[in-house]
């Protein structure tokens, strides 16, 4: 399932998203972000954004 | 590529081709791998490096150096400008660089001594026998492939996983990131020859903006705001567009560059047994700049050097990998030991503060542009920082600071 939305468009690849989820549910494939089912929503990635790209989906 | 190298690093930054180029040098076979299709794109930095660091890895090159920075210009909430040059030293400051140039530079040097370089090329797990890192799992263009190292160094970066997969725990907690973006922008107008910051809650709450000069009439204004006051609906994005509309309206945005830097400070380890990891993804950036250039090819160089120490006295345990730990540790690591005691003072300041400790620094001359003096000139005018920062004192004032002067 999957627990948050990244913009494509908004998101500038930079992973900082990645290194602050405490799961290790992200991934920086090349130029996108990748969630996997460990995600718990916590929403640290979408706080911490630097574009706001993401939004977690309740 | 081969499926079996004496040393494979990930990640073709700064700290990653210096290890890699340090220990092909050495005689190792190396393996440099970059997930990117360019190496040192997109850039997630100010560009900001000392000169004098940077010659000790690399002899500077002008189709790298966009600007040749003899001062800083620091802003306090209410304006007040606090100005440091460094003239009288021989304009030994800093240089801005072109990092998309420089990676690719420093990847070109690996190169030619020796290591095998790839890119498009991503490390997905690491292979782990005997609770020993044996090698890494890669997904080059889709197809998978296992590549036997008898050490795996993780220069992965600030979204580091080669880290959390040999079970040292490296996920960043929001107090200890920057959160930052940054535009490239003409015509700001900016003096050149220096670098600008500006201080205070409300533009950049625990952070500063930077105005870093590109050439020509280039800059790199960015901010960076500490990542437990991100979100609630205001990013280091918003911030940015506030203060170019407001400072800059007739300015040019001709690039977005966004990143996380680490600012946590020291992590509680950064070997395993068969890996180290370097930069970024050993969390070595400087809490209090945020500058992670000249700690990343400092680790990159330890880190090279002791792989081939630990190869040839056939031992890449953990125990063995230690020197590495120990050399950093002791030089790149106290400084960030040190710019983290500064960075936890300074980010609880109000403007107020902030605009008091500007203007006791207001007619003080500064002849050099480190840390310390400024710090230096802090202490002498505000005993209260300086009770807040005593702890500096044991480990500073012994080594660096001489009150005699």
């Amino acid at each position: 399932m999957v627990t948050i939305n990244v913009n494509k468009f908004k998101c500038g690849y930079c992973g900082a998203c990645v290194s602050v989820c405490p799961a290790g549910a992200l991934e920086l494939v090349e130029t996108w972000i990748e969630v996997n089912e460990l995600c718990t929503s916590c929403g640290i990635c979408a706080k911490i954004c630097p574009v706001g790209a993401i939004e977690v989906k309740k | 590529m081969k499926n079996e190298y004496d040393v494979v690093v990930i990640g073709a930054g700064p700290a990653g081709s210096i290890t890699a180029k340090t220990a092909a040098e050495k005689g190792l076979s190396v393996l440099l791998i970059e997930k990117r299709q360019e190496i040192g794109d997109p850039v997630r930095c100010a560009e900001g490096v000392s000169k004098v660091w940077l010659r000790k890895h690399i002899e500077p090159d002008h189709r790298w150096i966009c600007a040749d920075v003899k001062g800083s210009r620091i802003f306090a909430p209410d304006g007040t400008m606090i100005e440091m040059s460094e003239e009288i030293a021989g304009a030994e400051v800093g240089y801005v660089l072109e990092r998309k140039i420089f990676d690719r530079a420093l990847a070109y040097e690996a190169a030619k001594t020796g290591a095998e370089v790839i890119v498009k090329t991503r490390a997905t797990d690491l292979i782990i026998e005997n609770n020993f890192v044996k090698g890494v799992k890669v997904s080059h263009l889709g197809q998978s492939y296992d590549i036997k190292a008898k050490i795996v160094i993780g220069a992965d970066g600030v979204e580091s996983k080669v880290g959390r997969w040999a079970g040292i725990n490296t996920a960043i907690k929001p107090v200890d990131i920057e959160t930052c973006a940054q535009y490239l922008m003409s015509n700001t107008g900016i003096d050149q020859n220096y670098c600008y910051f500006y201080l205070g809650n409300e533009i950049a709450p625990a952070g500063y903006v930077w105005i870093f000069p590109k050439g020509n009439d280039m800059a790199n204004v960015g901010i960076g705001i500490l990542g437990n006051k991100s979100g609630n609906g205001k990013h280091a994005i918003d911030y940015l567009n506030d203060f170019v509309n407001d400072k800059y309206p007739d300015a040019k945005i001709l690039e977005v560059d966004v990143g996380g830097v680490p600012v946590s400070g020291s992590i509680e380890k950064t070997v395993a047994n068969g890996l180290m990891l370097v930069g970024d993804a050993a969390r070595q950036s400087d809490p209090i700049t945020g500058g992670g250039i000249i700690n990343a090819m400092e680790a990159g160089k330890i880190a090279g050097e002791v792989a081939y120490n630990a190869i040839s006295r056939n031992n890449v345990s953990a125990d063995s990998l230690n020197e590495y730990e120990e050399k950093w540790r002791e030089t790149i690591g106290r400084e960030i030991d040190n710019s983290l005691i500064v960075k936890d003072t300074f980010t609880k300041f109000s403007d107020k503060e902030l605009n008091s400790l500007g203007h006791s620094l207001k007619g003080v001359n500064f002849s050099s542009m480190s840390l310390l003096d400024l710090l230096y000139a802090l202490f002498k005018a505000n005993k209260k920082l300086l009770w807040e920062l005593r702890v500096l004192f044991k480990t500073v004032v012994k080594y660096e600071l001489d009150f005699e002067k």
